[in-house]
């Protein structure tokens, strides 16, 4: 997918723990800036940073430790400016600008 | 979506949805909540006596690291006058190991809890890491999983301490229920769906105060309460067969969260059926030696609190029964390699392998508990797992060396 640099961008942060940040150069938080719509100009959506995540900022290529059949691994907590996501209405939640994403993954042990 | 309040004080935003009852509550009631559930399971079971010294099994992961902060909340909260130490193990594989220990290193300062490190290297005079240079990745799961049980015994006994508590929480039951299974070792599957195992004979207790506990709930807790943890997957991998139940574990929990508490419940009903096993379910009436059908009655209390008909729990166990049998037919190496009982009896159609008398005999023997005639400590056979499997590695490496 292509985005053009005149589209509108927001900066949000993403956070990744209980072992995710392995997956992104072993750090915890990574500040970017998204599209704020997705190819077919609507909102982005958890679902489309999902995605936008796999595509732009994960390098390792162990893609199926965080996405499976598209959906996020199951065991992968996901929390929207601290709340559940099943608070927040999961891949459908529009992001809003300041938002702070985490992936925390339960699946570790220790 | 308009935010959600808090169930319980409904003042605060909603932030948790619980998976047992998909109650939402705000950080405060859910740390409460949580912290509840854990003392009334400590409290119901009659897991410790005041005075008692107890050691947090502690690897710096998730669960342990949560047990040890709930732990010490609870004993200053209800004087449980617990006199409570971290003890962790070494298993000797760098790079993993090293960091988590570490971890553990500071969670004795943050709770102000005393440190004892036990390595495989001084128990067994195996690393982990040598283990695996001789026999490879596959099945190394095995070996560390024997020598962690009675390193966590033998470090207890260094510390003069009878009783270790674990960080197992609800998933890791609901896996191993599974496990059991699908494996059909149903003494095995008694033994781990119990809260606590051995008994005052015994010189080690152990116990499993976060059992009910839901591992979402537990790294919420975790991140709730930015406790310090390490997360890191052994470097060795892990076996296959845990890996699958583990993934069907969390791929139920997104269906329907209710599945894991149920799968530890259906365990502990199952438990009941194999012979000379005694339950080991919440009893809350304070009944350290509750009859089964009391017991029956309070597992509704200890988890869900939307109230469950025991009519439905008998209806689940039944239909895992009946489905067990329909898989039974469909294996037949399996069948075959099971003992038969011999000439067909009456209630042919209920049984489960485990309770034909050849194999239940066969059971009990397993599980009377002795001592290993070569280190003298706690086994059901005569020569201990850990013994067994040290033999074997020596001669690896008395063959190696030749």
């Amino acid at each position: 997918m292509s985005e053009t640099a005149a589209e509108p961008k927001m900066a949000i942060t993403v956070d990744f723990s209980g072992g995710l940040e392995m997956l992104f150069s072993n750090q915890r938080r990574h500040a970017l800036s998204i599209p704020a719509h997705d190819k077919d100009g609507k909102p982005s959506n958890i679902a489309f940073l999902i995605s936008h995540l796999c595509k732009t900022l994960m390098k390792d290529p162990r893609t199926d430790l965080f996405v499976l059949d598209d959906h996020i691994r199951p065991g992968i907590l996901v929390l929207i400016n601290d709340a559940d996501w099943e608070l927040e209405g999961e891949e459908a939640y529009e992001i809003q600008p300041g938002d702070n994403i985490l992936f925390v993954s339960t699946l570790h042990g220790g | 979506m308009a935010p959600a309040l808090c169930a319980v004080c409904k003042t605060a935003r909603a932030l948790i949805k619980r998976p047992k009852n998909h109650s939402k509550l705000c950080k405060t009631c859910f740390i409460e909540v949580f912290e509840d559930e854990v003392h009334h399971t400590i409290t119901s079971s009659q897991l410790f006596f005041p005075g008692e010294r107890v050691a947090i099994g502690a690897s710096g992961g998730k669960d342990s690291t949560v047990l040890a902060s709930v732990l010490k909340t609870l004993n200053e909260r209800h004087n449980y006058g617990l006199d409570l130490v971290l003890l962790s193990i070494d298993e000797g594989i760098k790079g993993y190991r090293d960091d988590s220990l570490e971890t553990v290193k500071r969670n004795a300062v943050q709770y102000d809890m005393p440190l004892k490190v036990v390595g495989y290297d001084e128990l067994y005079g195996w690393t982990m890491d040598q283990v695996v240079e001789t026999i490879g990745k596959k099945g190394n799961c095995t070996y560390c999983g024997v020598f962690r049980r009675q390193a966590l015994d033998r470090g207890a006994k260094m510390l003069g301490i009878k009783h270790v508590v674990t960080g197992h929480n609800a998933d890791d039951v609901a896996e191993t229920v599974l496990m059991n299974l699908l494996r059909g070792d149903m003494a095995r599957l008694s033994r781990s769906t119990s809260i606590v195992t051995g008994n005052n004979s015994s010189e080690v207790k152990r116990s499993k105060p976060l059992k009910y506990s839901y591992e979402k709930e537990i790294v919420l807790y975790a991140h709730h309460k930015k406790l310090d943890y390490f997360s890191t997957e052994c470097i060795y991998s892990p076996e296959a067969f845990r890996g699958s139940a583990r993934s069907l574990i969390k791929q139920l929990e997104r269906v329907r969260p209710s599945a894991i508490l149920d799968i530890v419940r259906s365990g502990e009903d199952m438990a009941r059926l194999v012979p000379g096993e005694s339950p080991s379910s919440c009893s809350c009436k304070g009944k350290s030696k509750a009859p089964a059908e009391v017991a029956e009655d309070d597992i509704g209390g200890c988890g869900s609190q939307n109230g469950r008909n025991p009519g439905n729990e008998m209806a689940v166990m039944d239909k895992q029964l009946r489905e067990n049998e329909e898989h039974e037919a469909h294996e037949i190496d399996v069948a075959k390699s099971t003992p038969r009982n011999e000439g067909g009896t009456a209630n042919k159609k209920w049984e489960l392998p485990v309770r034909t008398a050849a194999v239940a005999s066969k059971v009990v023997k397993g599980q009377v508990l002795g001592n290993c005639k070569r280190c003298g400590y706690m086994s059901s056979q005569d020569i201990c797992q850990a013994c067994t499997l040290l033999d074997g590695l020596n001669k690896n490496r008395a063959q190696i060396q030749i």
